[in-house]
């Protein structure tokens, strides 16, 4: 047993971080209003879909014989299929999402936090299962899997300069959601995605960005160091370097949509000096229309 | 101290630390400046680029010039550079410093002993005997040579003179002195009689140094009467660039507080010595001014005290009957006017007005009768001082003044009738003057041959006849008598003022006895040969500085020595009283021109040359502070730390250390004076209150809408006006609603407000209290009126009579309804005199209009009207109160129509009239 004294601290840690994390979530989500999106298709639900006439091999049970004694026909009374479905989020923990520009800008890991806990809370309300990948937290649903999730999303920050996303424990058919500044190597990214290809995992990857790399407005004598440490490069006029490192970024961006569209998923670039409403709905879009 | 051209060193060794620069170059060249280090994620992405150019690792060439020429000048500044290093050789012998002591020297008088006091100091440290001489002031004889330490506390006791030394004494002083010394020579600039001389002396005793102070020497001639204008010329000793003065008349103001009475600025033309410029002032301030002086300068020479020659007299003539169309020659008062009019102002008027005028001297020509009043006031004005000058003429003649006992105003009896001489019905040729007795003010005026006198009114001979009479008849028969009446004078000549009687008005004689009765003013300065024999006083003199002091008990000078005209140790300049008149004696004649010193050129001037010693070294640390701050943001934004935010604050405080602070406030009126003067707007007060200030915006909104519909009135929309802000006059109406809460304005506001009110503006008071008050009965918002309007120039009021303008100038009206509608509207009071004609309707009122209609009946809110044009607040019930609606509409048309046109319909009185007499 731990000490209570330290006990008591950590969860006042905890709870310190988990509810604004999470009440950021959920005010971005509030934004969203869901309308009703089921399958539309006739399924397994609770939701009345159509009646259709009963034809041959239909169950008397499914006869809906209330509407059936208003004709002469026996009408069958279907549901709308409302099957949940798993999301998978995968969120950049390396030391590179700890940047931030402007100290006006939230940090990229920040702002990918909230979009990834936003979009949980609207799939969860939408009745579909959510986990986060390489974390051991499997898709589950329900108000539980977000505070889990929250909790996850407070911890600390990675140590490694960049991020590779985990496809693993990836069920077969399900949905992914990569929130990264895939500003390190991309070799993991591409085989992760190829990975998910083959397992018909369709998603979204989001590139945050700070304002900061979008613009390159540095100058003069510079040392740029990595977030980590690991990588350095001394330049004695920054701003000449500007256009080719502009160049470079266009692209990584350029190769990152390619990946996605010949893997079927969906990919956008978001900016921390932006609102991330416009990113949290683009994503909600992005796995509604793979459904 | 190390010289190199204009510019010395007091510490030269320091200069060689500029050897040191080149190495400085290098070892600056060689670091680059400081890298930055920042994290950034994108560093991936930057791996493998390599630089374009590797100069740059170098510090730029301009920042390393700049950082050299900085410490350049700080090397250099420390090294003390002086601009014009002025080398002193201590010197040896005796010393002595002539000081001019002149009117000249007055300006900077404090500067001069300053330098003398210096000199003196030097030359106590050298030890050398001293002697301070004054040319103004000579010793009896030699050179008082003492300590300079007994000197130096004397210095405080000399003065400048107002006058030039007297080159006699001078030149005999200049003779007498014998022995070497070296000699300081403190000049005041102006060359003067007598001046080689002593140079001369000086420069054969030792040598001669010179300070003469750059400052241009200024004089002002006395100022002359001509055509009508004061003609003031101001002098300079130097010719040289064009230079503004500025002359100013000076005298005491009604409040006897002397005062600046009138400013004229002039302009010395580049090369002029002089300039001339001309002053018009009514005579009344003419009259006043006791001196000129250009303004700035103190100093006698810019000084000119005015005397009698500068005033104008100013003569009332009267005649006695009305003038005939056609035959001006024969008006009694035209050789007067003739002979007046170059040298006196002339009045016009009744008698009773003129008195209150004060003339100097009244004229009435064949005046014979007066009502007691007048006579009482005209003998009055006489005993204080005035001079009446009576004619002679038919009416006199005909009349019984002064026949049995003499009247005050006739200095003698008259016999019935006059006489006449050497005419187609009497005996005897008409008669001539008889030379002028020695008694006579008119002693020694030439007779011309040709004045004859044909008719004259006879003095009775009475016991004082011969002392009265001041001028006869060739058989004795008194022509002019005058007497004594307290203070003043009455003189009476025996013939008319026309040459009806005799050619006495023809004749020049007749102005120069009017001058000697000082009924005109005289030519500016009398002869020697009149001064002669006189004695005169001074009243006050001048001193050097141009102050006026009291005489105090000086001696009287003799008249000829003020002919002179040359201020002396015993006649100083000021202003001098004789007999009859006073004479100003100026430093600077009509004559007088002044020169500036020229010194051959072996003597060094001081003061004078153009270049002075200057330090340096103030200004090259001030170069070199500045060139570091320069070097500060270039290394900032080379190393790209001066971007983003940062630099625009940089920037901008940059700029505020750099640029002088020159943010006047421009004037934001243009706006609000183009929209309320391109058409008409009505205007209400803010109160400060937003709901009444909403329903008396609303209120004029509705009447001008109601002006727009049924007259020719158009008004734009209204306009709310701040008093503390705003300028009034370009509203022909203020609407301003009372209420309790109101601040009272500012006095600058109600300055603003007195002008409006007083220039035709009007005010509508509103106390919107009628329901439950009657007017001034004691309503929180009656109560503030009365204090707002206290400091206000309100006149008189009564309540609006039956027969007002208001009450027509539109509709007819008799009642002023608003949304209440109480009967107590004040308005201007009519003139207590103000009559009703015969068969008129009206009275005829008062010109103008009211400035102020008080009220509280709440119009604003009977005219209110909402953006949908319909009524905001009920007026009364139903019908009835619709009407009484449109009756406060009415009676706001008759209000603007009233401000807008004034007292026109009051004028359509008389349209049957005009019309009767135009014939229609």
């Amino acid at each position: 047993m731990s000490d209570p004294a330290t006990l008591r601290a950590r969860a006042e840690g905890l709870a310190e971080a988990l509810p604004p994390l999470l009440a950021d979530a959920e005010h971005l989500a509030q934004a969203v209003i869901l309308g009703e999106h089921g399958r539309r298709r006739a399924g397994l639900g609770d939701e009345f879909w159509q009646y259709r006439p009963a034809h041959a091999g239909d169950e008397a049970r499914m006869i809906d014989w209330r509407r059936s004694a208003r004709s002469d026909a026996h009408f069958v009374r279907e549901k709308e299929w409302q099957a949940a479905q798993s999301v998978l989020i995968w969120v950049d923990d390396s030391a590179s999402m700890g940047f931030s520009g402007d100290k006006t800008h939230p940090t990229k890991a920040e702002r990918a936090r909230v979009l990834a806990l936003a979009v949980a809370v609207l799939l969860t309300r939408g009745g579909e299962r959510v986990g986060l990948s390489g974390t051991g937290l499997p898709p589950r649903r329900g108000p539980l899997q977000l505070l889990r999730m929250a909790e996850v999303l407070s911890g600390a920050q990675g140590t490694a300069d960049y991020g590779a996303p985990d496809a693993r424990g990836m069920a077969p058919h399900s949905r992914a959601v990569f929130l990264s500044d895939f500003l390190g190597d991309l070799a993991p990214v591409e085989k992760a995605l190829t990975e998910a290809a083959d397992r018909d995992i369709k998603g979204a990857l989001v590139q945050v960005l700070d304002p900061a790399e979008e613009a390159f407005p540095y100058d003069g004598r510079t040392i740029f160091e990595s977030m980590g440490g690991s990588l350095r490069h001394e330049t004695l006029k920054a701003g000449d370097l500007r256009g080719r490192y502009l160049a470079r970024l266009a692209e990584r961006k350029a190769r990152l949509a390619d990946l996605a569209r010949a893997t079927g998923w969906h990919y956008s670039t978001h900016h921390t000096g932006e609102g991330a409403q416009g990113a949290l709905l683009w994503l909600y879009r992005a796995l509604e229309r793979v459904r | 101290m190390w010289t190199v051209g204009a510019i010395g060193f007091t510490a030269p060794a320091l200069l060689w630390a500029l050897v040191a620069l080149p190495a400085l170059w290098l070892l600056l060249r060689a670091v680059p400046p400081a890298p930055i280090r920042r994290r950034f994620p994108g560093v991936a992405l930057l791996l493998g680029l390599t630089d374009d150019e590797t100069q740059t690792d170098k510090t730029p060439w301009w920042l390393l010039l700049l950082r050299m020429l900085a410490v350049a000048a700080l090397i250099v500044g420390f090294a003390g550079p002086v601009l014009n290093p002025e080398d002193r050789q201590p010197g040896t012998g005796p010393l002595l410093v002539f000081i001019d002591g002149t009117w000249a020297d007055a300006r900077d008088w404090p500067r001069r002993i300053d330098r003398v006091e210096a000199l003196l100091e030097e030359a106590g440290r050298d030890g050398r005997p001293v002697a301070v001489v004054m040319a103004t002031d000579l010793p009896e004889a030699g050179l008082p040579f003492q300590a300079a330490e007994a000197w130096a506390s004397r210095l405080a006791g000399l003065k400048p003179q107002p006058w030039l030394p007297d080159p006699q004494a001078l030149g005999d002083w200049a003779r007498g002195l014998d022995g070497g010394f070296d000699t300081f020579w403190m000049s005041g600039g102006l060359d003067y009689e007598g001046r080689d001389d002593v140079l001369a002396a000086f420069s054969a005793a030792g040598t001669v140094r010179v300070f003469e102070s750059p400052r241009p020497v200024l004089a002002l001639r006395p100022a002359a009467f001509e055509d009508g204008a004061i003609r003031l010329t101001a002098l300079r000793a130097r010719a040289g660039e064009a230079s503004e003065v500025t002359l100013a008349a000076t005298g005491r103001d009604p409040a006897g507080i002397e005062r600046v009475l009138a400013r004229v600025p002039a302009t010395f033309e580049p090369g002029e010595t002089s300039l001339e410029t001309d002053l018009v002032l009514p005579p009344e301030l003419r009259n006043r001014i006791s001196r000129f002086s250009v303004e700035g300068v103190r100093s006698a020479g810019a000084v000119t005290l005015t005397d009698d020659s500068l005033k104008r007299r100013e003569v009332a003539l009267i005649a006695g009957r009305d003038n005939r169309e056609g035959l001006q020659l024969l008006s009694p008062l035209f050789y007067l006017q003739k002979a007046l009019e170059p040298t006196a102002d002339l009045l016009d008027g009744t008698l009773s007005d003129i008195i209150l005028a004060s003339p100097d001297v009244i004229v009435l020509a064949d005046v014979a009768t007066l009502s007691a009043a007048e006579a009482a006031e005209l003998q009055d004005w006489v005993e204080k001082g005035g001079l009446l000058v009576r004619f002679a003429g038919p009416r006199l003649a005909a009349s019984d003044v002064s026949r049995d006992a003499e009247d005050p105003l006739m200095p003698v009896r008259l016999r019935a009738g006059g006489r006449t001489v050497g005419g187609a019905m009497s005996w005897g040729e008409p008669k001539e003057l008889r030379p002028f007795a020695e008694t006579s003010p008119f002693f020694g005026l030439d007779l011309p041959p040709d004045v004859r006198v044909n008719a004259q009114v006879m003095a009775q001979p009475d016991p004082q006849l011969a002392e009265r009479s001041i001028a006869a008849l060739t058989d004795g028969t008194p022509l002019v008598t005058r007497k004594k009446l307290g203070e003043g004078q009455v003189v009476l000549f025996h013939v008319t003022a026309n040459a009806e009687w005799s050619t006495l008005p023809l004749s020049g004689l007749f102005v120069q006895m009017l001058e000697r009765l000082a009924v005109s003013t005289r030519p500016a300065r009398p002869e020697a040969a009149e001064l002669q024999g006189t004695t005169w006083v001074a009243e006050t003199v001048l001193d050097a500085f141009g102050e006026v002091g009291d005489a105090g008990t000086l001696p009287g000078v003799p008249g000829e020595k003020l002919a002179d005209a040359r201020p002396a140790p015993d006649l100083p300049p000021g202003l001098y009283a004789g007999e009859d008149r006073r004479l100003a004696l100026n430093v600077i004649g009509p004559d007088t021109r002044i020169a500036a010193t020229a010194w051959p050129a072996r003597i060094p001037v001081e003061g004078l040359a153009v270049a002075r010693e200057t330090l340096l070294k103030g200004w090259l640390l001030t170069a070199a502070l500045a060139l570091l701050a320069a070097d500060i943001l270039a290394s900032l934004w080379l190393s790209g730390r001066l971007r983003g935010q940062r630099s625009g604050a940089a920037a901008v405080l940059v700029l505020a250390l750099m640029l002088p602070i020159d943010a006047h406030a421009q004037d934001t009126d243009d706006a609000l004076a183009l929209k309320a003067t391109s058409e008409v707007v009505l205007a209400h007060v803010v109160t400060g209150d937003a709901r009444i200030d909403d329903v008396a915006r609303a209120g004029l909104v509705g009447l001008s809408e109601k002006l727009f519909q049924r007259t020719s009135i158009e008004p734009a929309a209204p306009i709310a006006v701040n008093l503390e802000t705003d300028e009034l006059s370009f509203f022909p109406f203020l609407y301003w609603p009372v209420t309790a809460s109101q601040p009272q304005p500012s006095p600058e506001a109600y300055a603003r407000l007195n002008r409006y009110l007083r220039t035709g503006g009007m005010i509508l008071f509103d106390t919107r209290d009628a329901d439950v008050a009657r007017f001034g009965g004691g309503s929180p918002e009656g109560r503030r009126l009365q204090q707002l309007a206290r400091p206000l120039d309100v006149p008189p009021l009564e309540p609006v009579p039956a027969d007002h303008v208001l009450t027509r100038t539109f509709y007819l009206l008799q009642d002023f309804p608003g949304r209440h509608a109480s009967r107590d509207i004040w308005v201007e009071a009519a003139p207590p005199d103000a009559e009703r004609a015969e068969g008129m309707p009206f009275r005829d009122l008062n010109d103008g209009v009211t400035p102020v209609v008080i009220g509280g009946n709440d119009w604003a809110a009977a005219w209110a009207v909402d953006a949908q044009g319909a009524a905001m607040f009920p007026v009364g019930r139903g019908y009835a109160g619709e009407r009484q609606r449109e009756i406060a509409y009415r009676f706001g048309i008759n209000l603007i129509m009233h401000v807008l046109t004034g007292n026109y319909k009051s004028d359509q009185v008389h349209v049957p009239a005009l019309l009767d007499r135009l014939g229609q």
